[in-house]
């Protein structure tokens, strides 16, 4: 056995012969071996300084989230997402007053957040597709509630158990509520790992000022794909004691529900929870236009998706076959419907791509049917086309409408 | 000078119960209180009650409580726990929500050791939805959904809940007990007290299975409702302890 390394940075000196008939041989091997064993230690990136890491982007959301101040995680394996849950639990013991629970199933985890959430913990969870579908019960349940919490979705290929590869369709489960009752979530969809960082911190932020589940809705290729990335500054986190629940002491106790038997009250829940998220829909919209200024065409994709549209438009450019450009919608829900519309003044081509059969494509309808032509182009299944491929699609598409 | 020897516990609320006349929830929710008060944890302690009958046990309990959606109980109660180590926690759940849809995460959370407390409130049947069978239905019990009485082959057999979680290392502290006589409630009552005992002392899971007289939906009287459990019911499921680590337990705070 090795003896504990005091000094990592030299493990020589940490290492002495138990007697001296060990041989200079068995000390180095031990060193070699030592610092071998060094570099296989993944250390937590020191928090105190912001660098630039190159890390996956389902770690990248783990070391975000714990950033952000999240001390609860509950999650259950399921790939393409593994790598997430086991960054947590290799890092929330770190940090001061961690929880990482592996939960026997996603549906106890989400109800494990719930209970960290109402005890005022910052708190995620994450799975994939058909793990998603087990936690709408909870999901549905925290935005009655009003708990902050965010929820990450790694996609893969469905319906049903479907594959491991990276997919899209979940767009109508993320943006509609997904589970029973009248609620929306807020959805981000991320393009780049800096986004995955940036979302993942913003996500804490607005769980609290909204009290409302937030969903990171990522697919496969995100959650595995290796960028750098510069974690920013977290904001101080601002949220009522009040809504917390933490034993009454000698006040008066709080009770946390969502079962409202009365239907005028039940009623009148189901609005005030509508007016937040009209004014989520107002203050929240987030998007990215690409190449929009002079184009005779614009694609509209989220997160993958868009990251190959921009290959494909690059591609066109270059060729000067069409100038197209991209429209990204950031926040899925709340749909930049009013700024997709707004391009349709001088742009009269639209053209969809999402790794689905056309989800996303029924938001944009409502945003531009009547105003432009809107196509569509999609993959499902887990397939996964180069920009290449879209290029040709982008181009066929021009022409024919020519 | 008038002594007084009864009166209501002082955290529980002056609503009146919604409970059906003869049910057992009122004299479990009325010994909670009472251990609540008599350990003077109030203040720190946060129960979740069930779907069922009881979800309205904030209406009863001056009690920070958060309800759970079906069978969830010991999940939300292990994330309350877990981030709040020092307040007392306890989930207070039926046979349907603890032995049907919830097994899984009241097995789990027994299995991890959660230093939270169980209340299992097992009448045999599922009350609220009005009379469908419970995964505790007693063999040829009539139901609703057992209209000829449960057959073993077509139902499966009645599950014992005390009896498969004490077999977990995790658990601290499980009985069995019952309301249908003074003796039987004052049992119950010390039960209840052990069980948050077990807690404070963060010696792991504790539960309390109280077999608790549904005369409604077994179409019974209140009394023959308490006769059916001590004549038939407890012979099922018997009054006993299943486990208590209490007398040889070492603290397990600074275990691993």
């Amino acid at each position: 056995m090795l003896p504990a390394l005091k000094d990592t940075s030299s493990p020589e000196k940490n290492i002495t012969p138990r007697d001296t008939a060990q041989s200079a041989q068995t000390v180095k091997k031990n060193v070699t071996a030592a610092l071998f064993a060094r570099r296989c230690v993944r250390t937590l990136p020191s928090r105190s300084t912001v660098n630039k890491f190159l890390m996956s982007g389902n770690n990248i959301i783990g070391e975000a989230a714990i950033r952000a101040g999240c001390r609860f995680y509950a999650g259950y394996p399921i790939t393409p997402q593994n790598e997430l849950t086991e960054y947590m639990a290799e890092h929330m013991r770190n940090a001061e007053g961690g929880v990482f629970i592996q939960s026997e199933s996603e549906i106890a985890a989400i109800h494990m957040i719930t209970g960290a959430a109402a005890a005022g913990a910052r708190v995620m969870t994450s799975s994939s597709s058909p793990g998603i579908s087990l936690k709408q019960e909870g999901i549905s349940s925290l935005a009655a509630c009003e708990l902050p919490s965010v929820i990450v979705n790694i996609m893969r290929g469905g319906p049903g158990l479907g594959n491991i590869r990276p997919a899209q369709g979940d767009y109508f489960q993320a943006t509609r509520g997904g589970g029973h009752g009248d609620y929306r979530t807020i959805v981000f969809g991320p393009a780049t790992c800096q986004e995955l960082a940036d979302l993942t911190m913003d996500a804490f932020d607005l769980a609290d000022k909204y009290r409302t589940p937030v969903m990171i809705l990522a697919d496969g290729m995100m959650g595995q794909m290796m960028e750098p990335v510069i974690f920013k500054k977290p904001k101080p986190r601002q949220y009522s004691e009040n809504f917390m629940l933490r034993g009454a002491g000698d006040g008066k106790s709080k009770i946390i529900r969502g079962l409202i038997l009365d239907a005028i009250d039940m009623e009148e829940h189901n609005w005030k929870l509508a007016r937040k998220y009209e004014v989520i829909a107002k203050n929240e919209i987030r998007y990215e236009t690409y190449q929009t200024d002079d184009a005779e065409l614009v694609v509209v994709a989220y997160g993958t998706a868009a990251r190959i549209a921009k290959g494909a438009i690059k591609r066109l450019r270059e060729h000067n076959k069409v100038k197209a450009g991209l429209f990204r919608p950031i926040t899925l829900w709340p749909f930049p419907e009013a700024r997709l519309r707004s391009l349709s003044g001088k742009i009269k081509d639209f053209l969809v791509f999402e790794m689905s059969t056309g989800q996303m494509l029924e938001d944009v309808r409502l945003s531009l049917q009547g105003y432009a032509d809107i196509g569509f182009h999609g993959r499902p299944g887990g397939a996964v086309p180069t920009p290449a491929e879209l290029a040709n699609v982008i181009a066929r598409y021009y022409e024919k409408k020519d | 000078m008038a002594k007084v020897i009864f009166q209501r516990p002082k955290y529980l609320k002056e609503n009146v119960f919604h409970y059906c006349p003869g049910c057992g929830h009122s004299i479990a929710h009325r010994l909670i209180a009472e251990v609540i008060d008599e350990m003077d944890i109030r203040g720190i302690t946060i129960g979740v009650p069930p779907a069922g009958c009881a979800v309205l046990a904030y209406n009863y309990f001056d009690l920070d409580m958060i309800e759970a959606q079906h069978g969830r109980g010991p999940a939300l109660a292990t994330g309350l726990k877990r981030t709040l180590p020092d307040r007392f926690v306890f989930s207070y759940q039926g046979d349907g929500d603890l032995a049907a849809i919830g097994i899984a995460e009241s097995f789990h959370a027994a299995n991890r050791g959660e230093n939270i407390t169980v209340f299992f409130i097992n009448n045999a049947v599922y009350g609220m939805t009005g009379g469908q069978m419970a995964p505790t239905t007693i063999l040829a019990q009539r139901t609703t959904t057992t209209p000829a009485g449960r057959h073993k082959t077509l139902d499966g057999y009645p599950v014992k809940v005390c009896e498969l979680l004490s077999q977990l290392p995790g658990v601290a502290y499980a009985q069995r007990c019952t309301l249908t006589s003074p003796a039987q409630i004052n049992k119950t009552k010390k039960a209840i007290r052990k069980a948050f005992q077990c807690q404070k002392d963060a010696l792991g899971f504790s539960i309390v299975e109280i077999l608790s007289p549904c005369p409604t939906n077994w179409k019974m009287s209140p009394i023959d409702a308490c006769k059916w459990i001590d004549e038939v019911m407890s012979k099922e499921f018997p009054l006993d302890v299943f486990k208590d680590i209490t007398p040889t337990a070492q603290k397990n705070t600074e275990a691993v």
